[in-house]
């Protein structure tokens, strides 16, 4: 599904990925954790093809398509989705309206005809009582006014929406209490099948709880400095990340 | 929110001066050359008659022989000019403007025609074709039936629809000249009754030599069974355009008029100073649209393009009336027009929802000014401006309420979007509160386009131009919420077209 090889990426000059590889294989799920500064959000941001984002080397391939030639709404119309951090308001676009344009960009990519409004409403209001949200979040502008919780819930129903092959989750688990990451993360749950990848990008060992994943590996300093099954996220845990990077230089 | 104290004391300073200037990442911004067309540009080659360029009393007299008016009339014209030559030529915006030279314009354009204009079935030709290619069509069958239109070339009317269904229900809707000749008690009691002849140079100027216009009369009791609208048509190049609008809503009659606007492509500037004057009795309505979309002139070389300067005002003469202006100034070299409310009766309304948006080289000062009279008096400001490439965009508005105005309200937003690194925005709030009780609110903000946003689209598969599109409609969606459902989609499409270029 997805093989990053050797990834440099700069961004205003400073060296913030230094040769990343990572392999992630259909179904899968994949943790990648770290502590602030160690570049887990610059890879995402790499991966959906942020402009302003050096590049210097390495490859990326995307369900057999080298993702580094494709435009941003390329990547999103092959499959490839990012869930924010920090999702984006844009006021006075509605929401519904925003996620009928995203829809139907991707089913002109896929050769199909655009959907109207009211055969979109369908769609949504299915996606919508799936992940069990307000019917307000409708016509609102896109995340205005949001509360934090409420963004991230928005964040998982485009993923509902748009059905990617392969969804990178960037700390979907910040600033949401307890209740509100168990909501998004059976959303999250709900959605996997057995031929869609994720990646789980996170600071804490909380959310993999509530995703399982199938692997862990350990970002620091924009390497990729150990991997392995769901007990590493435990042992970080338990012994911090200095430890773990540390013990992988050694 | 502003008590009259400070009010006084912000306008101390003789009103706020907010610039900012962009300062988007050069990754963002690249002018494209290629695509900078103006859709409406050609002209249409038809004989006219045209009045030799200059500006004399003589020519003031010839104008008004040509419409064959009364002496009242001509009276009204002279005494304008002769207050007009002895004003000077207002330079306080935010605008940098080629000095006029006011004798080299023609002040008189019409097309040739052997049949008499202003009926629907005598229009010539050409001048059907042109409209047709602008995508309004004088047929009253093949037109969209909700909406009548008066169709003003250089300066005449030359056709109104919809006249006989309108009269049916009441409802007088034609050009103005006929409306002096047909309706001439009407048009002496409210011409200059909003906008005196003497009001300011360009008021003046129109009073002296306006042409033609619309007129439109809704008797008390009555709601127009369609929208009314106009469509200004420049055509000759060196001939400026003069128009006259004169609305005038009775007691508990409700009227929305439509005015859309284009000319053709010359290197030349041009001037169209118009007046439009509204006048609403008790519980009357107005809703007053504009989508202009004049020629703007070179997007690199800022050559040619019209000069837009034009009074319009509103007198919320009766109780409970209300006047509301939406505007999308789009084209024009210059832009500079403050659509005004006076709120006379008691709880009356103004409202003013504007969008503009300049490019390449233009320029816009635009604005509104409400003036509360009456008491528990209400108005509403909600303006958008946009500056792309660079251009620039100045917000002027004031809201003045006098020591009658007990109660009343204003609340006020206006917001900038920068696009560009020189492209600029300024606004220019004055507020003068003299009742102890009035309210006045105002809020603005200065934004530029944000990158993550874009990305934030782009990342779920929208192109980048529709991101941009549907970034900047999001921002205009009050406005646009204001206009009729057509024309909202119009202003859409005119918006995200004359932006393709700015935003690479």
């Amino acid at each position: 599904m997805l093989e990053i090889k050797d990834l440099w990426v700069a961004l205003n000059g400073t060296q913030i990925l230094k040769g990343v590889s990572l392999t992630v294989g259909r179904g899968e799920i994949h943790s990648v954790m770290g502590p602030n500064g160690s570049g887990k959000s610059t890879l995402s941001r790499a991966l959906a093809g942020h402009p302003s984002l050096e590049i210097i080397s390495g490859s990326i391939l995307f369900d057999g398509k080298n993702l580094l030639e494709m435009a941003a709404e390329e990547r999103a119309r092959a499959g490839l989705f990012l869930a924010y951090q920090y999702p984006v308001e844009i006021p006075g676009l509605g929401n519904s309206e925003f996620l009928r344009m995203a829809y139907n960009a991707k089913r002109v990519a896929e050769g199909k005809e655009e959907l109207d409004a009211m055969e979109f409403e369908d769609i949504l209001d299915e996606k919508m009582g799936l992940l069990g949200m307000d019917s307000k979040f409708r016509e609102r502008g896109v995340n205005e006014g949001f509360s934090g919780g409420e963004k991230k819930k928005n964040e998982i129903l485009q993923m509902a929406v748009l059905d990617p092959k392969l969804a990178i989750l960037d700390e979907i688990d910040s600033g949401l209490d307890i209740d509100a990451l168990k909501v998004v993360a059976e959303g999250v749950n709900s959605l996997m099948t057995k031929d869609k990848s994720l990646i789980l990008i996170t600071h804490y060992q909380r959310l993999l709880d509530y995703i399982r994943p199938d692997y862990v590996h350990v970002l620091s300093d924009g390497r990729i400095v150990k991997s392995g099954g769901p007990e590493l996220a435990h042992s970080l845990e338990a012994e911090g990340y200095d430890a773990i990077s540390a013990g992988a230089v050694r | 929110m502003w008590d009259g104290g400070n009010a006084k004391r912000y306008l101390g300073k003789g009103g706020g001066n907010v610039k900012e200037e962009a300062n988007v990442e050069t990754g963002l911004i690249e002018a494209l050359d290629a695509r900078r067309e103006y859709k409406y540009g050609f002209t249409t080659d038809i004989e006219s008659d045209v009045f030799a360029k200059g500006l004399s009393e003589d020519v003031v007299r010839a104008i008004s022989a040509k419409k064959e008016e009364p002496d009242w009339l001509l009276q009204f014209r002279l005494e304008a000019y002769r207050k007009w030559i002895k004003m000077p030529q207002p330079d306080w915006a935010q605008l940098r403007i080629e000095p006029i030279d006011f004798n080299d314009i023609s002040y008189y354009s019409s097309p040739k025609s052997k049949k008499k204009l202003g009926s629907l079935e005598d229009v010539p030709q050409e001048i059907r074709d042109t409209f047709d290619k602008l995508g309004i069509s004088l047929q009253e069958q093949k037109r969209i039936s909700n909406v009548a239109v008066d169709a003003v070339f250089d300066s005449v009317s030359v056709a109104t629809t919809h006249k006989r269904r309108l009269l049916e229900a009441g409802v007088i809707f034609c050009s103005i000249s006929e409306a002096v000749k047909e309706y001439p008690e009407l048009v002496k009691k409210y011409l200059g009754s909003v906008v005196p002849p003497g009001d300011n140079f360009y008021a003046a100027l129109n009073s002296a030599v306006f042409s033609d216009g619309s007129f439109v009369y809704v008797p008390p009791n009555t709601i127009p069974p369609m929208e009314l609208s106009t469509y200004f048509r420049i055509n000759t190049e060196g001939t400026g355009q003069f128009e006259r609008t004169l609305i005038i809503c009775a007691e508990k009659s409700q009227v929305s008029y439509i005015e859309g606007c284009t000319a053709p492509q010359f290197d030349t500037n041009q001037l169209h100073a118009a007046i439009v004057e509204l006048v609403a009795m008790d519980d009357a309505s107005i809703k007053y649209s504009t989508v202009q979309n004049w020629y703007p002139g070179d997007p690199e070389t800022g050559k040619g393009g019209i000069y837009n300067f034009v009074v319009k005002r509103g007198k919320c003469a009766g109780r409970n009336s209300k006047i509301s202006w939406t505007q999308i100034e789009t084209g024009s070299a210059i832009t500079w027009k403050y659509p005004s409310c006076i709120l006379q009766g008691d709880g009356s309304t103004g409202e003013f929802y504007s969008v503009a948006l300049t490019t390449g080289r233009q320029q816009a000062d635009t604005g509104t000014k409400m003036i509360h009279i009456g008491k528990n008096t209400r108005s509403l400001i909600i303006a958008k401006g946009i500056a792309a490439d660079r251009a620039s965009n100045a917000y002027r508005g004031l809201v003045k309420m006098l020591p009658g105005a007990s109660g009343a309200r204003n609340y006020t937003q206006c917001d900038s979007l920068l696009i560009g690194d020189k492209s600029s925005a300024h606004t220019f709030p004055y507020i003068e509160v003299a009742n102890p009780t009035a309210q006045v609110e105002h809020e603005a903000s200065t934004s530029k386009i944000n990158e993550e946003q874009l990305f934030y689209l782009q990342q779920r598969g929208v192109s980048r131009e529709q991101a941009i599109s549907a970034v900047i409609n999001g921002f205009c969606k009050e406005v646009f919420n204001h206009l009729p459902m057509e024309f909202s989609v119009e202003a859409r499409k005119l918006l995200a077209l004359k932006l393709e270029n700015s935003v690479a």
